[in-house]
């Protein structure tokens, strides 16, 4: 079994992140790539998505017999990459200095590193299941749910993924309610309200994870370039792919804030994903706010333009989330474990810039996101035509930070109830705690040698104004518009 | 002068075709682009040089319909498969449900053309339940039964139950009244009766009413796979709607009534061999 992201880590040459001086052979193919045409790239794109099928052909990647090998070199990489605080060009600059043994034999006589490798796998213990159905809608904020797959992650904790690409997020959640999807890829606000049972029947859902943070954008139809002041929005119809999403919550935020009442001025409307760009051509929607790639194919179909990112609203808000019901956790902890540990490492690799444009084209066949390979990098590398003739340069358009902050939970829920979608007295701080894993999540980033935060709370500030998440009633009533009850 | 019919009628049908594609085709046509400049950053990141979703023209479709053809049963994932593998997954549910279908509408509808009494009974019921569109049934049946394909295939069912019930209610309770008085003076048991005179001559409505239950099953299962994702012909188009891939779309619909024409010929077939003359 090949795995790209398992490096040797004691080898100067290659980088354990892949990153821009990496000279280890697919980075290098990668790099002269860069240069070609869009058609030329294709071609080579599809050789490489070729190669990630065909394992064992490859000797100059790592080649693993077992799950068990897979986790020795996970370890590994994790010690020495925490060792050298996470600095490549140090770990390889020392590397270079004493040699790899040397450098081998150096670590372990201050690091215990066979028995942190036997403590961690002891704590991990057999897998009680090893073929797991995950599902994902297909868009950009699934990546690192779906990359996990292509670049070995879920390969590499031993897992057997079959990822089942869903219609929408309402068949998502009656698949996991009936149990035939393990875990599944759902929109942040959904585990909540499937906990809370608003909208469905009610089931103990956690989420230990987040899979993107920003990644959304408001997008209008060409028609109207010149009505970018909200307020002219009286009357206008917008496209949200689920009712218990941030789409809804951030565009009512928005709208809001502006004066308009998202239930009397304006029209909101359920509207998957994939028919946003249609609805937008006909003249059935004025705007939407929607997931990537959507926001940016409106702009290479030449319907819409992006009015703004959401990221502008509110900067590193959750958007979708990782999660699975607390009985299948319960039922198989250790199957859960390396699940969670592969989403967190394909959500950190996903982090990180330079790995951006190898991920695009690892998602874009149609056995995932099926869209066009330069539509996904506008989204992931920042680098995008918004449609009103402007190439913006924004890194962070979408990002990937797994830790689930309680605050972000409680804010979710003040919306809720600010619209109405929950009523009476809702215990903030006890769901947010029991639906959002925070500190599982620590622990496990911590094992992996990522560095998570110390707290679990912290405020967030929302179009300038601030969320103090011990003081939820006291922030739903400071707003003049919202449904009171 | 052409004096067969079937010649005629068949060198119209080409016309038609031929006329149909040629002004698709043309009114599809964009001009190549030549550009003898570099393009622009920003053109290159609106695709400028590559084709905008739109309809496409035939000839694209027929290129495109040969390379599926070609390779239908390929396996690259959970969900990317071949069209042939899409089909057969559409077929099979439609098949199930209809059996099933046919195991509980054909023996009631025995019973309910039998006996006027029970038909009066049942009729309230079946009229409240005929009309409802068996989508509506989905999400309930997701609920209920938690199991998406299986649901598919509850909803087919569904859809295909009334048609036969109520066409073989029908034929049963018009066979004529002589061939049943001929019966009983032949002494014949209720069993026989039904099995050697009502079941042949109320077969053609029976097979009628199966025709049209496989009609509607194949107009649902492609909504009901929308729906759902997963796999089946549904799916597919589904799917290269979220890619806006027109030319994937097209070639899917016309699958669609390829299969369609080929279930209804295989009943009509059916209905041929159990036709008879009086």
């Amino acid at each position: 079994m090949t795995i790209k992201s398992l490096t040797n880590a004691f080898d100067k040459k290659s980088s354990l992140l892949h990153v821009k001086n990496c000279s280890c052979p697919i980075c290098q193919t990668e790099k002269q790539s860069i240069n070609l045409s869009p058609s030329q790239r294709q071609a080579q794109i599809e050789t490489q998505a070729a190669q990630f099928k065909v394992e064992h052909t490859t000797k100059t990647q790592p080649q693993f017999n077992d799950s068990e090998a897979m986790l020795d070199r996970a370890i590994e990489n994790a010690v020495v990459r925490s060792v050298f605080n996470h600095n490549e060009l140090s770990r390889r600059s020392f590397l270079g200095l004493v040699g790899a043994t040397t450098a081998a034999a150096a670590l372990s006589s201050f690091f215990p590193l066979n028995e942190a490798k036997a403590a961690i796998k002891e704590a991990m213990g057999p897998l009680e299941k090893t073929r797991l159905n995950i599902g994902f809608v297909p868009i950009t904020c699934a990546t690192p749910i779906i990359m996990a797959e292509p670049m070995g992650f879920y390969a590499k904790y031993g897992l057997r993924v079959n990822l089942e690409k869903t219609a929408g997020w309402a068949v998502a959640r009656d698949k996991s309610l009936s149990r035939e999807y393990d875990a599944s890829h759902m929109l942040t606000p959904m585990p909540l309200a499937m906990t809370m049972g608003a909208g469905s029947t009610s089931r103990h859902f956690i989420m230990p994870a987040v899979e993107n943070v920003n990644g959304q954008a408001i997008v209008l139809h060409n028609d109207h370039k010149d009505k970018r002041d909200p307020k002219q929005w009286k009357g206008f119809r917008f496209g949200v792919p689920f009712e218990y999403s941030m789409h809804n919550f951030l565009l009512r935020y928005y709208v809001a804030e502006h004066g308009l009442d998202p239930d009397q001025d304006i029209q909101i409307r359920v509207v998957p994903p994939p028919e946003m760009v249609a609805n937008l051509r006909a003249g059935n929607l004025d705007g939407y706010l929607s997931p990537d790639p959507f926001n940016q194919r409106a702009v290479w179909e030449n319907v819409g333009f992006i009015h703004m990112l959401t990221k502008d609203i509110w900067d590193k808000h959750p958007c979708c989330a990782f999660a699975c019901s607390k009985e299948f956790a319960e039922q198989n902890p250790n199957t859960y474990g390396a699940l969670l540990r592969a989403i967190i490492d394909a959500t950190q690799y996903s982090s990180i810039q330079e790995n951006r444009r190898e991920i695009s084209a690892a998602i874009a066949p149609r056995n995932y996101l099926n869209q066009p390979v330069p539509v996904i990098e506008q989204v992931l590398t920042g680098r995008f035509a918004d449609g009103l003739g402007n190439i913006q340069n924004v890194p962070d358009r979408i990002d990937f930070d797994p830790f689930p902050w309680h605050s972000m939970g409680v804010w979710i829920m003040t919306q809720m109830k600010r619209w109405g979608y929950i009523s009476g007295d809702v215990n903030y701080n006890m769901i947010a705690e029991q639906v959002y894993l925070a500190t599982e999540t620590a622990d496990i980033m911590r094992q992996l040698g990522y560095t998570p935060p110390t707290e679990t709370y912290k405020t967030h500030t929302i179009m300038g104004k601030v969320f103090d998440p011990a003081q939820p009633e006291a922030y739903i009533n400071s707003f003049a518009i919202g449904r009171k009850s | 002068m052409i004096k067969s019919v079937n010649l005629k009628a068949t060198l119209v049908s080409l016309a038609i075709l031929i006329v149909f594609l040629g002004s698709w085709e043309l009114a599809t046509y964009t001009p190549p682009v030549s550009l003898d400049r570099e393009l622009t950053e920003y053109e290159l990141l609106m695709g400028a040089g590559t084709a905008n979703a739109a309809v496409p023209p035939p000839s694209a479709i027929i290129s495109l319909g040969f390379q599926e053809l070609s390779n239908p049963f390929y396996d690259a994932g959970p969900n990317d498969k071949g069209i042939g593998i899409q089909l057969a997954h559409s077929v099979y549910r439609v098949l199930v449900g209809f059996a099933l279908a046919a195991l509980i509408a054909i023996p009631l509808g025995f019973v309910i053309g039998m006996s006027p009494m029970m038909y009066k009974a049942l009729n309230p019921y079946i009229q409240v339940l005929r009309p409802i569109s068996p989508l509506a049934w989905m999400p309930l049946a997701l609920f209920i039964i938690q199991d998406s394909s299986l649901s598919a295939i509850f909803v087919i069912f569904i859809c295909s139950v009334w048609p036969m019930l109520l066409n073989t209610a029908f034929g049963v309770a018009s066979v004529r009244k002589d061939w049943i008085n001929v019966a009983k003076t032949h002494q014949l048991s209720p069993i026989q009766t039904a099995y050697q005179v009502v079941l042949p001559a109320s077969a053609p409505t029976i097979f009628t009413g199966m025709r049209i239950s496989i009609g509607i099953a194949w107009l649902v299962i492609v909504a009901a796979e929308m729906l759902v994702g997963g796999t089946g012909i549904g799916y597919y188009v589904w799917n290269e709607w979220n890619n806006l891939d027109l030319a994937r779309v097209i070639f899917s619909i016309l699958m669609i009534g390829v299969i369609g024409m080929i279930l209804d010929m295989i009943l009509a077939a059916g209905a041929r061999f159990v036709a008879y003359q009086e």
